[in-house]
């Protein structure tokens, strides 16, 4: 009794803490509850009046199978990769070189090329959008992989972010390559690119999320269902279903945010700091 | 060896300015078509009258920044974002620094909260904004029937004025609380340990005081930063109230992109869009101009 009571002490404040961080995560983590267990249950236990936590039978398969068929979801997800891969690797492509240069090499302009991307880096995208939409409109792709990839090919915050870890490799290892004759082509693709992976993998994890979750753009360039991304797909089911069918709806949901809450619980660290280095925005 | 080295290097020199703008060419001509280029388009489409498909225009000066000023749904919008900035502002910083200081004191399970409290910020607001739709159901919705059952009354949330814009607050804080909490975190980490160990011996009390003299002091600058960049979040909310409210019950959830859009992209009217643009920009320009003025030198990045 004399040794358990300055145990207690100690541990009161802690288990205090553990009960209401408990209550707190409830609360946030509700939503994706509630859409796992909706997705779970047939209409009749979701138009109830009472609350029903746990379905009473189980609806799941119908429920999965109604929300891929009756919408082209798999499409949609298959058009979300498709964008977020291109968009990604062309952005790395205009962004390494470009940051390389600023970073390690000196020529004229390179004082006033940094300025441009501190301005742009102020700019949101929705800012642009209207003449976005011209240029599309009048290049006549509007409605097409092109419209949704290419407005998002340079990005300046990759560019930023990629100097200021670029600056961080020794010039030496950059002038030992020059000696071995390396040009700057094979500098970037055999020292700078290898040097950097945590970088790239940050900005990688950033760009990905921003652009699979992305709404505003897809919703204004599309109308063509055929490249509907992920988010424009699931609410247009919501639109479609009206309200008749949140088995199904929720099914939709749980499918699209599950990819990448999977990779998320996978490499949580490295998704944590991808999107917190978007704080340096 | 040495004066090889040099003559190569001198070479070298000549050529790093050809690779150094050719490197950054692609990148800077793409500054110029979607950025710097748009930009520019935007604030001259703002002094004409134009509308998409339509052949011919003309310079109306300032018009389109007058209808603005004298158009009540532009004040509306205005006043409305304003309200949504200030208040999730407010309650996500709160939310988040209640959560980093709660988490950084565990002894164990660290990891397990703030993976937690971090799944809203990477999940599809979008696919979650329908979920939140069915939560907010009047009658089949989890929140009326705990509502009902707690003896409370239920609601028509987004289908009512006083409450539509508040429930938007709410999902807004839901949203980015997890991601303030994190570079909340981060901030409190960086706290050097001897400063608590140092008021243990000059007899300062835990909890309170010590957080007052030590701890908020130290968080200025991470502060600083997480308001400014919860700001320019929040002045973009356009997903939630697109989706559940379209600005509606009679523009009590009306907020600024969500203007743009209808009058850009439904309406076609492209000179006031692109003045409202201006003003967008301005607004987040100017935060972001703030914050360099107070932060460049004092929040370290890495």
């Amino acid at each position: 009794m004399g040794r358990l009571q300055p145990t207690l002490k100690r541990w009161y404040p802690e288990l205090l803490r553990h009960a209401f961080l408990i209550m707190l995560a409830a609360v946030m983590v509700m939503p994706f509850i509630w859409m796992v267990l909706t997705s779970f249950k047939p209409a009749n236990e979701i138009f109830s009046n009472e609350i029903n936590w746990l379905p009473g039978h189980w609806a799941l398969i119908e429920n999965y199978t109604r929300a891929l068929t009756n919408t082209s979801l798999i499409r949609y997800m298959g058009n979300g990769l498709l964008v977020v891969v291109a968009i990604l690797i062309l952005q790395f492509l205009v962004s390494i070189p470009a940051a390389y240069a600023l970073a390690k090499l000196s020529f004229p302009g390179r004082f006033a090329m940094f300025i441009c991307v501190l301005a742009c880096l102020m700019i949101p995208a929705q800012a642009v959008a209207i003449p976005w939409y011209l240029q599309l409109h009048y290049v006549g792709i509007l409605d097409s992989y092109w419209a949704l990839i290419l407005p998002f090919t340079l990005s300046v915050f990759g560019i930023f972010l990629l100097r200021q870890f670029f600056i961080g490799i020794p010039d030496d290892l950059i002038d030992a390559a020059r000696m071995d004759g390396m040009n700057e082509f094979r500098i970037i693709w055999s020292v700078v690119v290898p040097n950097s992976i945590p970088a790239l993998i940050s900005f990688g994890i950033f760009s990905v999320i921003a652009h699979w979750n992305d709404y505003f753009w897809p919703l204004i360039v599309l109308n063509d269902q055929d490249y509907y991304t992920p988010t424009l797909g699931v609410v247009d089911f919501r639109n479609a279903e009206s309200g008749s069918d949140y088995g199904a709806l929720m099914a939709a949901a749980t499918i699209v945010v599950l990819p990448l809450l999977v990779a998320f619980l996978l490499a949580q660290r490295r998704f944590i700091e991808g999107i917190s280095t978007a704080g340096m925005k | 060896m040495n004066f090889h080295r040099r003559i190569s290097i001198a070479r070298y020199r000549y050529g790093e300015q050809l690779w150094g703008i050719g490197l950054s060419a692609p990148a800077f001509i793409l500054m110029i078509l979607l950025m710097l280029g748009p930009i520019a388009l935007t604030m001259l489409l703002s002094l004409t009258d134009w509308q998409l498909g339509m052949g011919n225009f003309s310079w109306i000066g300032l018009k389109n920044y007058e209808s603005a000023v004298n158009d009540p749904i532009f004040w509306k919008s205005l006043f409305n974002t304003s309200v949504y900035v200030a208040v999730v502002m407010t309650g996500s910083i709160g939310l988040g620094l209640l959560l980093a200081l709660m988490i950084n004191q565990l002894s164990f399970g660290k990891g397990f909260y703030r993976t937690l409290f971090f799944l809203p910020v990477m999940a599809s607001l979008v696919a979650m904004t329908i979920v939140w739709e069915f939560l907010l159901h009047p009658e089949f919705g989890l929140i009326n029937q705990l509502l009902t059952a707690l003896g409370g009354t239920p609601n028509n949330w987004l289908r009512d004025e006083d409450w539509a814009l508040a429930a938007l607050c709410v999902i807004g804080i839901w949203h980015q609380a997890g991601f303030n909490m994190v570079l909340f975190i981060a901030g409190l980490t960086a706290i050097p340990k001897f400063l608590y160990e140092a008021a243990d011996i000059d007899g300062v009390p835990p909890g309170f005081s010590r957080f007052r003299h030590i701890t908020w002091p130290l968080l200025g600058p991470v502060t600083l930063f997480i308001v400014v960049m919860t700001a320019i979040k929040a002045f973009q909310v356009f997903d939630t109230v697109q989706i559940l409210t379209q600005g509606g019950p009679s523009y009590s959830s009306e907020v600024l992109l969500l203007t743009i859009y209808k009058e850009g992209f439904e309406y076609f009217r492209t000179g006031y869009a692109a003045a409202l643009t201006v003003v967008f920009l301005t607004l987040v320009i100017l935060v972001t101009v703030v914050k360099s003025l107070f932060l460049e030198k004092k929040v370290k990045y890495t």
